[in-house]
């Protein structure tokens, strides 16, 4: 379970999330969702504490931070349960695929190295990827490196995994792998949170949508109900935006 | 005055048992440029501001101090204040000198490589809870030894070079040896251009290996189309046609 309670993030004097309170239940799925430049991936970076909150604090079980005591070994806790996938992947350039699956393993449980080889195989197979461990991310298509670096967030088994618009940087024919690897996961017992424009994906995977605009919660529901084109809250006009300048399709309207 | 050939070839005999000697000095040189440079590197970029300064103002004396000057204040200088350098080899001395200098410009090339690697790259090891010194040393710093290697070989082909600075505290190397032969002979041409073709074929060794490492340190970094599978890739294929759960 993930609770923010009145979290919010300043860059200097600039307020980029404000009074933000949220509960994720245990082996949900979250979509946040809302226009560019609202504080989405603010809050998803906040969540792993990659943005250290101004006020506030986030809990993930009993891991708990709060804004006026931030501490190493407090972050250090909440990044054992946490984990990103990064819009622009961010695989280690120096490492193989299969040495970015078993980094996790090796530099933090510090599990033997063959016992680690075949736990990270065992995952790319999971993601049909065994045929390019040994390759080098920059030999790798977008979508293959997002999908071993979704390979990589889950191989420690994380109860957290936060998606940055994890399609945002593929082109078109590559997202459908992608999203196929997401969908995988949310058929797990792993607590997801997917900052994204897919629309129709988030309506069908998510349980939860959370609707950002200004640094601030304005809406927030079944990712069922909000997510759609016929609802009255804020979020379905935003929805209804991006339907109406073609942007996405909306099924089920 | 005719260029005599005979003599002329007849100089590298007497030269190559000097090589050794001039690539040991660059060599010992560079280490101790490397371990200083890396050392202070991270005395610069993560260690509290005053030091940080301490760090620039070494940068910015033994990069603005002519060499010889710096070669003449540690052998003939150093002692008279310090008199715990009385009897220092005059090899030891250069080397030292030597070394100070280059692990000047080594603190720029290297405080280089380390700030371009990718932020994302750190960030990533950040949020799979690495420790700080598992991302420098397994992530960063290989990146970065990449990104800085051009340069720093750059640093030892000045420096092999310079080592020929170290006649003037008497050490015998290569161009010291030069100069007795054309004292001897006064040849001089023949001399000094067998002895600029000597330090020219080291530093053109030199930058064959340096570029051969460079070619294998880089594979991974090169993007070969060929190697690119994208048979797994769904060409159009939509994710909702592929029977998600419903949830």
């Amino acid at each position: 379970m993930i609770k923010v309670k009145n979290l919010a993030v300043q860059f200097g004097k600039k307020k980029v999330l404000n009074n933000i309170n949220l509960e994720i239940p245990e082996g949900s799925v979250t979509a946040i969702v809302g226009p560019s430049g609202s504080g989405k991936t603010t809050l998803l970076r906040t969540l792993n504490l990659l943005q250290l909150p101004s006020d506030g604090s986030i809990a993930i079980d009993d891991a708990q931070i709060d804004a006026q005591h931030i501490e190493r070994a407090k972050i250090k806790q909440i990044r054992t349960k946490s984990t990103m996938v990064f819009q622009q992947f961010n695989l280690f350039k120096n490492l193989t695929a299969l040495e970015n699956v078993m980094s996790p393993l090796v530099y933090n449980k510090k599990t033997k190295l063959n016992e680690a080889r075949k736990t990270a195989l065992a995952v790319l197979k999971d993601f049909g990827l065994e045929k390019i461990a040994a390759q080098y991310p920059v030999t790798l298509s977008g979508g293959q490196q997002q999908r071993v670096s979704i390979a990589r967030a889950i191989v420690a088994k994380p109860k957290v995994v936060l998606f940055d618009e994890p399609t945002s940087a593929l082109d078109p024919e590559l997202v459908a792998g992608v999203l196929n690897a997401i969908a995988k996961l949310a058929e797990q017992d792993i607590t997801m949170v997917i900052v994204t424009h897919e629309i129709e994906f988030a309506r069908q995977i998510a349980d939860q949508a959370i609707f950002v605009e200004d640094g601030e919660i304005v809406d927030q529901g079944v990712a069922k109900e909000l997510l759609s084109t016929q609802g009255n809250g804020r979020i379905a006009n935003f929805v209804n935006s991006l339907v109406n300048q073609g942007q996405i399709e909306v099924a089920g309207n | 005055m005719k260029f005599d050939w005979s003599y002329f070839l007849n100089l590298f005999p007497q030269l190559i048992p000097y090589i050794p000697l001039t690539i040991l000095m660059a060599i010992a040189a560079m280490v101790l440029a490397v371990v200083l440079g890396a050392a202070l590197t991270l005395v610069y970029l993560y260690a509290l501001k005053p030091f940080q300064g301490l760090v620039k103002l070494y940068v910015s004396f033994f990069r603005g101090v002519p060499t010889l000057v710096l070669l003449f204040i540690i052998y003939y200088g150093l002692p008279e204040i310090f008199p715990v350098f009385k009897g220092v080899p005059a090899t030891a001395a250069a080397i030292a000198g030597l070394g100070v200098k280059e692990s000047a410009y080594l603190i720029e090339i290297f405080r280089a490589g380390i700030t371009s690697v990718d932020q994302g790259q750190i960030e990533a090891g950040e949020s799979l809870n690495f420790s700080y010194a598992k991302i420098f040393c397994n992530i960063v710093l290989p990146q970065a030894a990449l990104n800085a290697l051009p340069a720093t070989g750059n640093t030892f082909v000045s420096l092999l070079k310079e080592t020929s600075l170290a006649f003037t505290l008497g050490v015998t190397e290569i161009f010291a040896d030069g100069k007795l032969l054309a004292s001897a002979s006064l040849r001089f041409f023949e001399v000094y251009v067998a002895v600029g073709l000597i330090y020219w074929f080291l530093i053109v060794l030199y930058s064959w290996a340096q570029r051969s490492v460079e070619n294998i340190l880089e594979a991974p970094y090169r993007r070969v189309e060929n190697a690119i599978d994208k048979s797994e890739e769904p060409r159009s294929a939509v994710w909702k046609e592929e029977g998600l759960k419903q949830h």
